[in-house]
């Protein structure tokens, strides 16, 4: 297994499918403990991702990564953008001057990616956020080396609905207190669409 | 979903240009961005920004003007504005003194606007922030940490702009900021929710005879649901709240501002204002200005919100200097 730039833009093509198909349920999921926009941000941040590098000439994934990047850290806005802006920045960083991306590399990029969020965002595990699905998912690569996509996917899916019966403690569902319990996050969701998009295009490299 | 819009993806800029045409003389944009700035800056003094999502009009740009902010940065609906965004208007009013933001303690906009300050110092310019959290419905006063930025902003604005116009240092700008921002409290309610345009329907469901307590400015459903009850005891539920988190003692002297939602007619919001002031009277607090209108509203939303300042000396003074804002004559 390894990817290529190609297999880059496919994740990326991916994500933003689901985010687009998504995007009234990220809404929903918002609206109960939030303020309803992270499927409009996070619809639109993709959408823009898709405009911005699809045309350009990368020379490895790095560079693509870090336009998407700049992106989503300049068109998602709210709390999503610096958050999915730091992860993306911290993969192009990890994957410097490398056209094929090794597992391990996969490995090295997401870890990479989940403290820059942790950082970002000052939050933990368990506090019913993106990290409550980003974390199991670097687990699973630390665990296995040959792990198949199709774990991936469940994985980041089985951790997504996981949140459901946290209490919020950071973000802005952390206002609702009891109230939260229920309810999926909505950035774990969304960080479910992207894994599931890697997974699809890990499995097609 | 029923608003005069246009596209709901361009309900920003459009509403930017239209306000810069109202205001030809006071306000400019930044071109390529959604900065809106003071025409003609003061020189030699500390840059004031602030911003935040839209949705909120009069703010962020109403308090654009001498005497209160030099930049206001518009975000999405709701949403906070971006680092790259923030950027543009830190470097367009620093005239050398350094800047301060005034944020409110949401987390997107806490995390836009850091970004924001990184790069402005990896530029060279000396920037400080200060983080609003008014609001005493989302937590205990003694976890400051959570709680929400809503009207109390307004005040900020409003003191931390005339002391830079003063020509008082970064540092003595921010100190005054953060006085103001210990001794504002605010808290609101809401009889109807409201509709962000991109998402096309309501942000929470209320029934006819219920409210809503403790609601945010983000159209977010608030902490406790009840019957509907009378704008003498909402007043009071509202005001007493605000009053005990604040520990004010008999005597104190305070400001008032009862501001609406949005889409609450001046008559509830002056009914509301005579109870808050029954029940300050009752309490021999001494009100040294009240504000009523609408300042930090939730696009249509129907509910009001109570902020009371603690004053002092320096702060009355500068609550009653000179401001062009176009949303706060004085």
């Amino acid at each position: 297994m390894k990817l290529q730039l190609n297999d880059i833009r496919n994740w990326l093509e991916l994500s933003n499918q689901l985010m687009q198909e998504n995007r009234s349920y990220l809404i929903e999921l918002d609206q109960a403990i939030g303020d309803s926009d992270h499927g409009i941000n996070m619809a639109r941040g993709f959408q823009e991702v898709i405009t911005k590098t699809q045309d350009q000439n990368y020379q490895s994934p790095s560079d693509l990564l870090k336009d998407v990047a700049m992106t989503l850290m300049s068109k998602v806005g709210g709390a999503a953008g610096p958050l999915y802006g730091t992860a993306f920045l911290k993969l192009s960083m990890a994957w410097k001057d490398k056209n094929e991306i090794q597992v391990n590399d996969i490995k090295e990029g997401l870890q990479a990616g989940l403290d820059g969020i942790k950082q970002r965002g000052k939050a933990t595990t368990g506090e019913k956020t993106m990290i409550d699905v980003w974390d199991p998912v670097v687990q699973l690569f630390k665990d296995d080396e040959n792990v198949a996509p199709s774990t991936i996917e469940e994985t980041a899916k089985r951790a997504m609905n996981d949140t459901k019966e946290l209490k919020a403690t950071k973000g802005r569902a952390s206002y609702f207190k009891e109230k939260s319990i229920g309810h999926i996050d909505p950035g774990s969701a969304s960080s479910y669409y992207i894994f599931s998009a890697l997974a699809t295009s890990i499995k097609g490299a | 979903m029923k608003k005069i819009i246009n596209n709901p993806n361009d309900v920003v800029s459009d509403m930017v240009s239209g306000m810069i045409q109202a205001f030809p003389e006071e306000l400019e944009q930044i071109d390529g961005t959604m900065v809106i700035k003071r025409k003609e800056l003061s020189s030699n003094k500390v840059g004031l920004v602030s911003g935040g999502g839209s949705g909120h009009e009069p703010a962020h740009a109403g308090y654009v003007g001498k005497g209160m902010l030099d930049a206001a940065v518009a975000g999405e609906v709701f949403t906070s504005p971006t680092p790259d965004q923030i950027l543009e208007a830190i470097k367009a009013v620093d005239t050398g003194h350094g800047v301060l933001l005034i944020v409110k303690n949401y987390t997107g906009d806490v995390m836009n606007f850091d970004m924001a300050s990184e790069l402005a110092e990896s530029e060279g310019i000396k920037v400080e922030q200060v983080i609003v959290n008014d609001d005493v419905a989302v937590e205990d006063s003694d976890f400051t940490t959570g709680r929400r930025g809503i009207a109390g902003t307004v005040f900020v604005h409003k003191i931390a702009g005339a002391m830079a116009e003063t020509g008082a240092t970064l540092n003595e700008v921010k100190e005054v900021a953060e006085k103001t921002i210990n001794q504002v409290r605010s808290m609101g309610m809401a009889l109807t929710p409201c509709t962000v345009p991109a998402a096309g329907k309501p942000s929470f469901q209320l029934e006819e005879n219920e409210m809503e307590i403790g609601i945010g400015i983000h159209g977010e459903a608030g902490i406790e649901r009840k019957p509907i009850a009378s704008a003498e005891d909402i007043a009071n539920e509202l005001t007493q709240k605000v009053f005990d988190d604040l520990g004010l003692q008999s005597g104190d002297e305070v400001a008032v501002m009862i501001n609406g939602l949005g889409a609450t007619p001046e008559m509830e919001l002056f009914i509301l204002q005579k109870h808050v002031n029954h029940l300050l009277e009752n309490k021999r607090l001494s009100v040294f200005r009240t504000y009523v209108g609408e300042f930090m509203t939730s696009l249509e939303m129907t509910g009001c919100s109570v902020t009371l300042l603690k004053l002092d000396d320096q702060l009355k003074s500068l609550l009653e200097a000179a401001s062009e804002a176009t949303a706060f004559r004085v």
